[in-house]
């Protein structure tokens, strides 16, 4: 027996009443040493700030292990991490910001190693269903070189996945729409 | 590959019990990011053809349960989360998360939010002029028992308007959010209530597509799960996607 899945709606506005908490954004402890912050800022087509947008990011630590409800690939040896983050305050200027660690490298489809990334969704008023995306490192270009899932990405657009380093952290944006639209991904 | 049992498994669950990879929804298993009814999609959504992603393990995992976060009685009952009660018809909404197999889906954060019975979310950018309620925050959160169930008690929203045309008004919805076992199973969703005429007026209802599956969305009235002089109960089950029971895609 077979059943449909249940659709997607909107995340709509307000959200922040029933999904956001303090700790949301911490994808590891908070005093850990070595931590960075991905941050960024969610635009849409006409490149204003989506002010209303919920982000959340799920990923392994450096040792490619996740801290995981199935018990596939873990745990995680490093103390207090989650690997999951969810930034969305709707607090008016659309910017999110995580505090984490860079993911180690994963295996990938047919033995192939994938290059360190965060898988990203996103959430907003106007969004029927989530959109994902993920982060890659602009600083890995030779793990970045050899990942399948970037291989899979029309070369002019690979771009927009590479989060550029910045002091303390990386930099991303969430394009949504227009000339520099994020790659998103079908599952 | 380890055989440890970690927060999310039970000693009678195996790693061969969980799937290693998912199946891919039909196309119009949700709605299009593109649906002008919608307003608010002309300028959020992407133009681009969306790129295949290859079930890897970062997708076939998903987060434990946030430990700095518990849950309490609290959290299930959005009655008893102030000094008094809220104003409004008391309801109970219970169902279960279950896989597209049928397979119950324990231990998932299940995280609801609504406006209060006059349509008012007490949120501080919410300018609709009804009334805020005191007593009423209008959030709640549990996980998933052994069988999937979830349970909340809650008071009926109200409908109220919004910026979609002149004269548009929101069915009386309550939202869902589900974190699911997987990445792949995370879902967003409403839920409606039966018998709403606002429901077939609705873009963001009709941006589904087929009739069919917008009535799943709709929650039915169950008498019999109905505390007497109490409160009427509505049912919701959701699913999420299932495994993948073709050989020709392994997750790795």
């Amino acid at each position: 027996m077979s059943f449909p899945t249940t659709p997607s709606q909107t995340v709509g506005p307000f959200f922040s009443i029933g999904l956001a908490w303090a700790g949301g954004p911490l994808a590891v402890a908070e005093d850990m040493p070595g931590a960075l912050c991905l941050k960024g800022t969610v635009y849409d087509g006409a490149g204003a700030p989506v002010t209303d947008s919920l982000v959340e990011s799920w990923q392994a630590d450096p040792e490619g292990r996740f801290e995981d409800l199935l018990g596939f690939a873990g745990p995680s040896k490093l103390a207090g991490f989650r690997g999951f983050a969810r930034c969305g305050c709707e607090e008016g200027d659309g910017s999110f910001e995580i505090r984490t660690v860079k993911p180690g490298r994963l295996p990938g489809p047919g033995g192939s190693r994938q290059a360190p990334h965060i898988d990203v969704s996103v959430f907003a008023r106007g969004l029927l269903h989530r959109c994902v995306t993920r982060v890659y490192f602009a600083d890995e270009a030779a793990a970045n070189a050899t990942d399948p899932v970037l291989a899979s990405v029309p070369l002019a657009r690979r771009e927009t996945l590479l989060a550029a380093p910045i002091d303390g952290g990386y930099h991303f944006d969430i394009h949504l729409q227009g000339l520099n639209e994020t790659v998103f991904f079908a599952l | 590959m380890s055989t440890k049992v970690s927060a999310g498994m039970r000693s009678d669950e195996t790693l061969t019990d969980t799937p290693r990879s998912y199946e891919r929804e039909p196309a119009d298993a949700h709605p299009p990011l593109d649906y002008p009814p919608y307003r608010s999609t002309a300028l959020r959504h992407p133009k681009h053809p969306l790129v295949h992603l290859p079930h890897t393990i970062t997708e076939i995992t998903g987060p434990q349960l946030f430990p700095d976060r518990p849950i309490s009685d609290r959290d299930t009952d959005l009655t008893r989360q102030h000094d008094g009660e809220p104003i409004g018809e008391r309801i109970t909404v219970s169902g279960r998360v279950l896989d597209t197999e049928g397979k119950p889906l324990r231990d998932t954060l299940v995280e609801i939010w609504q406006a209060n019975s006059a349509g008012r979310y007490a949120h501080r950018a919410d300018g609709w002029p009804a009334p805020l309620d005191p007593n009423f925050s209008g959030a709640g959160r549990c996980t998933t028992d052994d069988q999937g169930r979830y349970h909340f008690t809650t008071i009926k929203p109200g409908a109220y308007p919004w910026g979609n045309g002149e004269n548009v008004w929101r069915p009386a919805h309550i939202h869902f959010s589900l974190l699911g076992r997987a990445f792949l199973q995370r879902l967003v969703t409403q839920m409606y209530f039966p018998g709403d005429k606002l429901f077939e007026l609705d873009p963001i209802v009709n941006s589904v597509a087929e009739p069919r599956a917008r009535e799943r969305l709709i929650s039915r009235l169950s008498i019999a799960c109905s505390a007497p002089h109490w409160a009427l109960a509505y049912e919701f089950d959701i699913y999420l996607r299932g495994p993948d029971r073709t050989p020709f895609e392994e997750a790795h």
